[in-house]
């Protein structure tokens, strides 16, 4: 029976259903190691917040709110259609599916595009370490730490918005391809997770960056 | 395992409780509760972080095997922050002689 389902079954694997916990449960394992790649980075924001309370406090205000709050809720919107794309996947709605893909890739790149011009905001007002650090205001070697660790934490996020754009692209160019039905859809479902880890890292980046000093301006 | 399929109303609402507290967690960061900011910052943080990780990635509904990844996962994390705080924080608490 030459259908998708037997030809997206791996010879290893007793049935496609084995196959794709085994498959969830790896991308998973994947996670947990993510989880703490990041967590090292948080654990290091953790220690130096405390330990420069006021100096971080500082910095953090001269991030803009506003254009952390847009990302953020970007970020959650793209969220949501990459959930509505598994759901088309599991269902069968082919073009909903390749649509939904789409318009999530539209919305990573519109948050890359914000980011950018965050950055590129910092970098004009001189606090971007390394390529143009001109403050001389309160502590400026803890502002500059601070500013380190945000443009190192973003970074690391952003690098993987970037790879996630890429997988998603190579998902929906497959899935206008007709490569996934209801019985196979387990990389649109393994994207899915990889791009809500995304959101995931991101929830937690922008109370800790933008919003608890923002009450002492 | 059964395939359970979500539909696109229940992730239409666990979206919109989510820009919700996006909007409250941005509100109540421009209000002054002192120390408070970081615990409200951070615990709406956590929420938002359930909803996507129980409804989104569908763990919810997921078999035991991947409940205890994530659970084994927080708990590693749980462990690196607690290990490397405790000793930060506790650092000069007894005196040492030549320090």
């Amino acid at each position: 029976m030459a259908n998708h389902t037997t030809l997206a079954l791996r010879h290893q694997f007793d049935n496609v259903e084995q196959q794709k916990d085994a498959s969830t449960f790896g991308m998973w394992v994947f996670l947990v190691t993510e989880i703490l790649f990041f967590g090292g980075m948080f654990c290091c924001y953790t220690v130096y917040r405390s330990l420069y309370p006021s100096a971080f406090g500082h910095a953090s205000n001269h991030l803009d709110v506003m254009l952390g709050a847009v990302s953020t809720a970007v970020l959650i919107c793209s969220s949501f259609t990459m959930a509505c794309a598994v759901n088309s996947a599991a269902t069968g709605a082919k073009n909903a599916l390749a649509a939904f893909l789409w318009v999530t890739i539209l919305f990573a790149a519109a948050f890359l595009v914000v980011e950018m011009s965050e950055w590129h905001m910092l970098y004009k007002e001189g606090l971007m370490p390394g390529f143009n650090f001109t403050y001389h205001d309160v502590d400026p070697a803890h502002v500059q730490l601070f500013f380190c660790m945000y443009f190192a934490m973003t970074g690391l996020h952003a690098s993987h918005v970037t790879i996630g754009i890429g997988l998603l692209v190579v998902m929906a160019i497959r899935a206008s391809r007709g490569a996934f039905t209801p019985q196979y859809y387990t990389p649109i479902e393994i994207s899915g997770l990889y791009w809500h880890f995304v959101d995931l890292v991101w929830i937690f980046l922008f109370p800790l960056y933008y919003l608890i000093a923002r009450h002492l301006h | 395992m059964t395939e359970h399929i979500v539909t696109k109303k229940q992730y239409a609402m666990v979206f919109a409780i989510l820009m919700l507290l996006t909007l409250a967690t941005t509100a109540i960061g421009m209000i002054d509760l002192g120390r408070l900011n970081v615990v409200v910052a951070l615990v709406i943080a956590t929420i938002k972080a359930l909803l996507v990780v129980l409804f989104f990635m569908h763990i919810y509904w997921s078999s035991k095997l991947n409940k205890l990844v994530v659970v084994s996962g927080v708990a590693w994390l749980a462990l690196l922050l607690w290990l490397t705080l405790t000793d930060i924080f506790s650092r000069g608490w007894l005196p040492f002689p030549g320090k």
